[in-house]
């Protein structure tokens, strides 16, 4: 059977055209489109004096330059403050061009638009923009500080100071047997998609409509944006996010400048108009993510238990907050991870920085929420001398606790309340998986060999498929095929298999009859946007729905045409049949051309759905009251609130004391996010996330220098991980259904990356015995570290053995 | 990231490109590896790209006993995979594995990246170790330039005007002589962070009579350190390869960068050459056995 799919490992249908060069990308759309460039700040903070663009008027092939004040209208106001919360008491979000003053290197001053590319490069070169440099603000310390403001009217630089508590910290802390103490550093990376950002706008001088091609999570609210920005009613624009080359988070924020200035340039010329990021503009104009300062003091019990948490983090949001303060937020909640925290506390001030904004990348806010409490139960086993597996196990929320409330509101305004779980069981799998008990044996093995090496593990509670909603299409035509679309956005993850996978076991077609489309709101107008790991709970669950819809409307027609009872019929392979009597069956295809009842017969199929094709009840209109003709379905799903997967990773070092290079030699990850949908994928997400939490924690970092300049701002310095530097990741599954949805799923996406930093962390000091205080660490920070007397020593840990 | 306007011309003889060359602002262009992205990045905007890939006679590794002669237009895959070269002079195959990635090797050349004179180049360096040289054609006919007149500094060559960089000699390893080759790089493929490759030469009684080292991204031109006194008159076993590691590191004076502080880069130093001039050591009493 090709239809009973759910589960099943299919291949990825949309790899072939992916992995061959047919995929379709915004810069493959549209050529002879004019293009666009930007000039940019070279300063990280400064005063606008003077733009002189007459040098640039004699480039031939120049066809606009525009600056703050060709913007009118809503243009010129400051871009949207995407999600508003009341503890983010000073928003502050920069101008599509910049007004007065630049916040960092990389904000837009200047648009050129030209023939082509190379011409408008040329014309930017040639414009001249005098600038006032002003103090300037790096790093979350200096934003602590204020000694200078990144905006003038925030004089303390903080944006928001988010908090919440569960009870009395302070007193528990205080009546805890042990507490400890520490700080720790967690520095920024980015998602780093291999298409940056593009956007396409054609203006249709004819019907006075706009339709724009753009590379982003949420075509639908990038066009209500759009329409609102440049004042077209809604029915006038049309967003469609095309292939697209990876987002992990950074073509969530929108509308960036970009997707507002490329349309308006279009509509203002009458020409199509198209802007290519490049990679040096993708590294100081769109989005970074993770640099926190974390102050943390535990309370626990003789046991490792523990009693109260208190956390005391500084987030380095960058110079505007048009995403508002959802990563400080996920961190702060997510932070408790799989543990039962008795009294717990979290404040975290979002401070202003002239660097590049910081906004979701992969994981938003949870490796950091991770790493804090995964040190932090390392610290407490090596303070008790427990070895760190025990010690979470003995803090582990137990599987009978469920749901689970931790008094906590999410980034979605709901409760953290855990939908289900089984945390044990995680430990019990990676510890199996990892050969922890194995940790000393090969200790002295490695040690034989002349290397030092060390394992660590982390543990980790995703919520995932937040909110609002998604909706779902599901329709078959009369040639059979089956069209399926959803608003929300791809950006390779396999949405066009694992989505088909849930029709063709819904339905009972073959997988090969559908087709699914995503983010074009051509199709699909409703839709929230691809984040979170939310797409197959949330669209899933809504295709899901649709297809039960369509199901059961098919099975009501046939059941007329057959003269059988609708619990006596099955689809199986795209037939409709009489259970277990061969021959009574109907094609679906057929159910589809009878469902819309037809006075013309423009193809053989049609003829039998006319008005003298066959005998009819005359008694009823031919389309029932309540019913609607064609067979297809729109449903939506809304959850209550997210569901929470989890996952246990660990990490294998050796390192070399010679030259102090770090190895990941071992990684293992037992993953559980409901029932799953199609594991090939499922790997396949978390394969992705392991390299970029092996990237996060040794290889990557944005090397600001302290006049804001980005020193590493390529891919020569810039260290993404290449294959060579991902270990091969062994993988353990567990499924626990989210009872909160229709097919039990919790989301995948970012499961991977989480963990990545706390656990790589622990392994190298379980290696070095040396306490890793900062992340990521590379081999001279770690010779720093090793040769430092006053360099904090951690006791020899004994791994795998119980105290 | 697209060029400024430039110029561009594929001359079909050394002379045309000659010629050509003598324009302002005209650059050979052969593997244009580094020359492409700097290009793009418009750090440089050159009037005129020379392209010599269609000049004759550039594209030959000639091997001799003397020697390893590069063309101009052989890439550095070509030398990787040369089995005859590499009997001749075994550095050159084990420092070529280190450059880069296949897809840069392939099209990359061996002379443009020693033309190009950058500190972190593979090539440069053992240009140097090998006591190499360049020919270099001008208008006014070619010569030989010995390695240490031809780096001048960072990016930088003694060569000015128009000028074509046509091969590159490698002597030959000396007899009873070994070599090794290794680089710590932050990702594999990537520049190095600090690399060494070292020569050593015995005498007829396997005493050693030469333990040279030159390092890949440590100074700003390549140099040459002669590490023989820490290990002199010692046989292979005897040697106390850590003691050359340690003047090595007294020699040598790296900066600091992004990816590695300068303690680091000395520390590496040390171990490099340790571990090469083991290898090295053993190899040349391999083949004086």
């Amino acid at each position: 059977m090709t239809t009973k799919l759910f589960g099943e490992p299919v291949r990825r249908r949309e790899d072939l055209r992916l992995i061959t060069g047919r995929g379709r990308y915004t810069d493959d759309i549209g050529h002879g489109a004019l293009a666009a460039a930007f000039v940019r700040s070279p300063y990280a903070h400064a005063r606008i004096l003077d733009i002189d663009v007459d040098a640039a008027l004699d480039v031939e092939g120049v066809v606009a330059v525009y600056t703050y004040e060709d913007l009118y209208g809503p243009m010129a106001e400051p871009l949207p403050v995407l999600i508003p919360h009341p503890q983010l008491t000073a928003p502050r979000t920069g101008y599509p061009l910049a007004r007065d003053v630049v916040q960092h290197v990389g904000e837009a001053v200047v648009m050129v638009v030209a023939t082509d590319r190379y011409v408008a490069e040329d014309v930017c070169d040639r414009i001249a923009v005098s600038y006032e440099e002003l103090p300037v603000v790096v790093g979350v310390d200096a934003a602590r500080e204020a000694v200078h403001s990144v905006h003038s009217d925030v004089p303390d630089n903080v944006a928001a100071r988010h908090h919440q508590e569960t009870g009395d910290v302070e007193a528990a802390l205080a009546a805890s047997a042990h507490t400890l103490s520490f700080t720790q550093y967690i520095e920024r990376s980015a998602c780093m998609p291999m298409e940056g950002k593009g956007v396409h706008a054609v203006w249709n001088h004819d019907d006075s409509s706009l339709r724009v091609h753009t590379s982003t999570q949420a075509s639908t609210s990038v066009r209500a944006a759009i329409a609102a920005k440049l004042q077209l009613s809604l029915e006038k624009v049309e967003v469609v996010a095309p292939d697209v080359g990876g987002g992990f988070g950074v073509k969530i924020v929108h509308p960036w400048p970009e997707e507002l200035l490329v349309p308006m340039a279009a509509m203002a010329l009458g020409q199509p108009v198209h802007w290519a990021e490049d990679r040096r503009e993708h590294f100081i104009s769109s989005a970074h993510e993770r640099e926190q300062r974390q102050e943390i003091t535990v309370g626990y019990d003789d046991e490792g238990r523990v009693t109260a948490l208190d956390v005391r983090g500084w987030h380095d949001n960058g110079a505007y907050t048009p995403y508002g303060i959802i990563v400080p937020i996920v961190t702060a909640t997510q932070l408790v991870g799989p543990y039962a925290i008795p009294v717990y506390r979290v404040r975290i001030d979002s401070v202003y920085t002239n660097t590049v904004i910081v906004t979701p990348y992969r994981g938003a806010g949870r490796p950091q929420g991770c790493y804090a409490m995964e040190r932090t139960m390392d610290r407490i086993a090596q303070d008790l001398g427990l070895d760190r597996a025990e010690v979470r196990r003995r803090n582990l929320i137990q599987p009978d606790q469920f749901p689970y409330d931790h008094h906590l509101t999410f980034q979605d305004g709901r409760p953290v309340i855990y939908d289900s779980g089984n945390y044990e069981g995680l430990l019990d799998k990676l510890v199996a998986l990892v050969g922890w008990d194995r940790a000393e044996e090969r200790r002295a093995e490695a040690a034989a060999r002349g290397k030092q090496l060390g394992i660590g593990m982390a543990m980790y509670v995703e919520g995932t498929g937040p909110g609002p909603y998604e909706g779902g299409h599901v329709q078959v035509l009369g040639s059979g095929k089956v069209l399926v679309s959803t608003g929300l956005t791809s950006q390779g993850q396999g949405h066009e298999t694992a989505f088909a996978q849930i029709v063709a076991s819904e339905l009972g077609v073959p997988i090969e009859d559908i087709e699914v489309v995503t983010g074009d709101t051509r199709r699909f107008g409703y839709a929230v946007g691809t984040f979170a790991s939310r797409a197959a709970v949330m669209s899933g669950n809504a295709i899901a729905l649709a297809a039960r819809g369509v199901r059961a409307k098919a099975l009501r027609i046939a059941a007329d045409v057959l003269e059988a009872d609708v619990d006596d019929l099955e689809i199986d392979e795209g037939v409709v049949q009489v259970k277990g009597t061969p021959g009574a069956s109907i094609p679906l295809r057929t159910v589809a051309v009878l469902s819309n009842p037809l006075r013309y017969a423009f193809d053989e199929a049609a003829r039998q759905a006319t008005q003298f094709a066959g005998p009819g009840d005359d008694s009823k209109p031919p389309v029932a009251v309540g019913d609607a003709p064609g067979l297809e379905h729109v449903d939506y799903y809304s959850p209550i609130r997210s569901t929470f997967a989890s996952g246990a990773h660990a990490a294998v070092v050796e390192i070399d004391p010679t030259t102090w290079e770090i190895d990941v030699v071992d990684y293992a990850v037992v993953h559980d996010c409901g029932n799953i949908v199609n594991p090939m994928i499922v790997e396949g997400q978390v394969h992705g996330g392991v390299a970029q939490g092996v990237g996060g924690a040794l290889y990557e970092r944005m090397a600001y220098d302290a006049d804001g300049q980005l020193q590493n701002a390529s891919f020569m310095d810039f260290l993404m991980p290449y294959a060579s530097e991902v270990p091969d990741v062994v993988i353990d599954h567990q499924e626990t259904p989210s009872p909160l949805n229709p097919l039990g799923l919790k989301g995948a996406g970012e499961a991977g990356v989480i963990p990545g930093t706390a656990c790589i962390a622990s392994a190298i000091e379980d290696a070095v015995g040396r306490r890793i205080a900062a992340m990521p660490i590379s081999p001279t920070e770690l010779y720093d570290l090793v040769r430092n007397p006053d360099a904090e020593r951690v006791p020899a840990a004994t791994t795998g053995v119980p105290a | 990231m697209k060029p400024a306007p430039f110029g561009y011309a594929d001359p079909t003889s050394l002379d045309e490109a000659l010629t050509l060359l003598t324009e302002d602002g005209a650059k050979v262009l052969a593997g244009g590896q580094s020359l492409l992205p700097l290009l793009s990045m418009r750090l440089a905007s050159p009037a005129t790209l020379v392209d010599i890939n269609k000049v004759p006679g550039l594209d030959t590794v000639a091997v001799s006993g003397d020697g390893v002669r590069v063309g101009a237009l052989v890439r550095h895959a070509q030398l990787l995979h040369h089995p005859e070269a590499a009997r001749v002079q075994p550095l050159l195959a084990r420092a070529t594995a280190n450059v880069a990635h296949p897809a840069i090797r392939n099209r990359g050349t061996t002379v443009g990246s020693i033309a190009h004179a950058d500190p972190s180049g593979e090539m440069t360096s053992v240009l140097a170790l090998t006591g190499g040289s360049v020919t270099v054609a001008t208008p006014e006919g070619s010569s030989a330039v010995d390695w240490a007149d031809f780096f001048v500094g960072p990016l930088e060559t003694s060569v000015h005007g128009p000028a074509v960089v046509t091969d590159a000699f490698f002597p030959a390893l000396p007899p009873r002589s070994g070599t090794a080759f290794e680089e710590v790089s932050r990702r594999k493929g990537d520049y190095a962070v600090c690399g060494a490759g070292v020569t050593v030469t015995l005498d007829d009684d396997s005493r050693v009579v030469s333990a040279r080292a030159a390092y890949i991204s440590v100074g700003l031109v390549p140099e040459v350190h002669d590490l023989t006194e820490a290990v002199h008159g010692r046989t292979v076993d005897q040697a106390d390869w850590a003691a050359a590691g340690d003047l090595a590191r007294t020699l040598v004076d790296p900066d600091g960068d992004l990816h590695a502080s300068a303690d680091y880069r000395r520390l590496l130093v040390g171990v490099l050459t340790e571990r090469t001039l083991a290898r090295a050591g053993a190899e040349a009493a391999g083949r004086t056995a």
